[in-house]
């Protein structure tokens, strides 16, 4: 450690003499600034897993950079006058390592104003790690609240310095499942489906995870215990789940290992009344993959067409981004959509209120004060539940069969935000 | 009790496609004694071969197996002669390096062309019907289809190696090389036919294991080792140990997971150890 204290020390009393010299500097000019076009672009940096297994994530990526760049296109008025925005994209590869280094580069190399990140723990965590050490302000989201807060060590006392996130958060997932329960007529018996990876562990925590909320909540939890990801064979879970008389099944498992159990289940009988699972089949190309055994499967919905909410940055509505989604790509809306926009409207807004948007400090104070309406909900930093962290509604989703794409995923719970519309009571599964 | 008995039954039908992964690599390592690393990635990208004639031409995914497996034996050879020929020698780590790099560019490739999209085959009612035999056990249909044709594979493969005078130059070849050419059978062309119809059967499992479940262009190394497996607890260079190979894994799989949910696959790899400990050669190990 005394080597990297070696190296480090020099570095960052450099970075802190430049800072000065840079705010005196600017101080002197700031008059002057103001008052004519300021000429240097402010960078916001955007790490993306574009190729690997977590590519749905980022698949909206282009065609929202396309229409966030044409809303730039003639810079952004601040009070400190008018910046052209320069936006910098990376691809993590789906690697958390490789988020971690292309971060960096955008930090060091690039220089970059203000991050932007999103599409799980293992592209977000990284990248908002990188911008905590570094002192770069980082608008994040697309993760849930406890593994982006927990899972990087954050302290509820303190909180962190630099990286503010919004999304929704486990206890929302609870309340959402248990809404879309609770309108079935079941035996409230719940079978957990979940593997030995780090959202199947957090889930069915004993303590911590859902089987004390949902046993308080009245239901009856089994819980067959983890399978390992991709196992080829789930005859076992499958016998104890008909043994126990299991009614609705819930879990968080990846599409392979969903879609083979689903099958099997079939072949085997078992013929539950609700699924109701996170992460299997969130994207549309697993629904068609899977064929008409996917009809009335149910998940949590982070964003719809159907919600009532518009672009702060664009002025466009959550159905009009979905449709040019759909005639951009020819592929169907999925939830991911608006919240990668949502990420440039955030960003867009702190610029904008930015006392002087080339200073870090200042984007970070206006992160901090935001309250802005967006095609994702309400972003408030000043409310909680935690420090730095900032829920977004959430609804519950039902795949039916659909008219302009084989399937469509309509919202059937909405207790948490009523004023997402509810298209229809869900149905139990048809068979 | 019944639980067990289908536990091993569905165990049983498993190996039939874990059977299918691996009789090909069987034959390139019996022949070669070389392990084709790649091996997983070529099966996932028959499987993205046979994805175009089902959504094109809405052919049923079992026809599209034979045009598929057709290119696919055409492709094995000549990829044999003239790029892995070339790493056959006293160095056994070329050709896996050479495979290695092989099956990078692969996955890479697929993503590039096909994204990251699950893909799966669908074959309607056939892929959830199944057949109750009494007990509460019942017997999926498309399994028991995967796991006839797997037998029926390993019979018509066998026969081929016994019966044709391919057949005994390949095992020929896979004896002794050097003394085979000295009687006319060229190496490089019997590597080439050796591949060629492994890769015509990965076809086959890779088509399979695309209706069992989904399919992405990251699919292959998890198909790779279930292969690798049943290869070595069946004994090196023998088609019917590794089909039994297969079968073993398959049930240590579904017992172990009977047993307690989390240890399925490990107990697949804990007997795969323990015939590598106990009986390196494999339980049933003759030359091919």
């Amino acid at each position: 450690m005394a080597e990297f204290e070696f190296f480090n020390r020099p570095k960052i009393d450099r970075r802190r003499a430049l800072q000065l010299a840079g705010a005196t500097a600017l101080a002197s000019v700031a008059p002057l600034g103001a008052a004519r076009a300021a000429a240097r672009p402010i960078k916001i940096g955007l790490v993306t897993p574009t190729t690997g297994p977590l590519a749905p994530m980022g698949e909206a990526d282009e065609f929202i950079l396309k229409g966030v760049r044409e809303a730039f296109k003639n810079g952004l008025a601040t009070p400190a006058g008018t910046f052209p925005i320069e936006i910098l994209v990376k691809d993590s590869q789906s690697n958390p390592n490789r988020a971690a280094e292309v971060a960096g580069e955008l930090i060091l190399q690039d220089g970059i104003d203000l991050m932007v990140v999103g599409a799980t723990p293992e592209n977000s965590n990284p990248v908002c790690d990188q911008c905590e050490l570094n002192g770069v302000p980082c608008i994040s989201t697309t993760t849930p609240w406890q593994p982006w807060f927990f899972g990087r060590g954050g302290d509820p006392a303190k909180g962190f310095q630099w990286t503010y996130h919004y999304f929704w958060g486990i206890e929302d997932i609870l309340e959402v499942f248990t809404s879309i329960w609770k309108q079935v007529d079941t035996n409230k018996k719940v079978g957990l489906f979940l593997a030995n990876d780090g959202d199947g562990n957090a889930w069915g925590d004993p303590k911590l995870g859902l089987p004390p909320l949902l046993t308080k909540m009245g239901f009856t939890v089994f819980d067959p215990g983890r399978f390992q990801p991709l196992s080829q064979d789930f005859s076992a879970q499958i016998a104890a789940y008909k043994k126990e008389g299991v009614e609705i099944l819930c879990g968080v498992p990846i599409p392979p290992d969903f879609i083979n159990f689903w099958k099997q289940a079939r072949q085997q009988g078992f013929h539950p009344k609700v699924v109701t699972m996170g992460k299997a089949y969130s994207f549309p190309s697993v629904m068609d993959a899977m064929g008409d055994i996917g009809v009335g499967l149910s998940q949590e919905l982070w964003w719809t067409p159907a919600n009532p909410f518009k672009s702060s940055l664009t002025g466009i509505t959550s159905p009009q981004l979905a449709d040019g989604y759909e005639a951009a790509t020819k592929r169907q809306w999925n939830g991911a959509i608006g919240f990668v926009h949502s990420m440039f409207e955030v960003a867009a807004d702190v610029i904008k209120r930015a006392k002087n948007p080339t200073d870090k400090a200042s984007l970070r104070d206006a992160i901090i004060a935001t309250n802005l309406n967006t095609i994702v909900g309400h972003v408030d930093w000043s409310k909680g539940p935690m420090k730095n962290v900032c829920k977004t509604p959430l609804v519950g989703g039902q795949w039916v069969k659909g008219k302009k794409w084989p399937f469509d995923l309509i919202v059937v719970a909405n207790t948490e935000a009523p004023e997402i519309p509810m298209a229809a009571k869900p149905i139990a599964i048809p068979y | 009790m019944l639980e067990w008995l289908d536990a091993v039954i569905q165990g049983v039908l498993l190996g039939g496609l874990y059977a299918l992964f691996a009789i090909g690599l069987s034959i390139t390592y019996g022949v070669m004694r070389v392990v084709n690393i790649g091996h997983g990635d070529f099966l996932v990208l028959a499987a993205y071969l046979a994805l175009w004639p089902v959504m094109q031409f809405h052919l049923h995914p079992f026809l599209a197996i034979v045009p598929v497996a057709a290119l696919m034996f055409v492709f094995g050879y000549f990829l044999q002669r003239v790029l892995l020929n070339r790493t056959i020698g006293p160095n056994p780590l070329a050709p896996l390096l050479a495979t290695f790099g092989l099956a990078i560019i692969l996955r890479n490739g697929l993503q590039q062309i096909f994204h990251s999209d699950s893909r799966s085959f669908q074959i309607g009612q056939l892929g959830t019907d199944s057949i109750p035999v009494g007990g509460g056990i019942a017997i999926g249909v498309f399994p028991s289809i995967v796991f006839a044709v797997a037998i029926a594979l390993t019979v018509l493969v066998s026969l081929l190696f016994t019966k044709t005078s391919i057949g005994v130059a390949l095992r020929a070849t896979s004896d002794d090389a050097e003394t085979a050419g000295l009687m006319g059978i060229r190496a490089r062309h019997t590597y080439g036919i050796a591949l060629a119809i492994s890769f015509a059967l990965i076809a086959v499992g890779g088509v399979f294991a695309g209706v069992r479940t989904t399919f992405t262009p990251e699919s292959g190394p998890s198909a790779l080792l279930f292969a690798f497996e049943a290869v070595v607890i069946g004994g090196m260079g023998s088609l019917w140990g590794t089909f039994m190979g297969a079968v073993i894994l398959g049930v240590a799989q579904t017992v172990g997971a009977k047993i307690a949910i989390g240890i399925g696959i490990l107990a697949g790899h804990l007997v795969f150890l323990a015939v590598l400990f106990f009986k390196p050669t494999g339980l049933f190990a003759r030359t091919l």
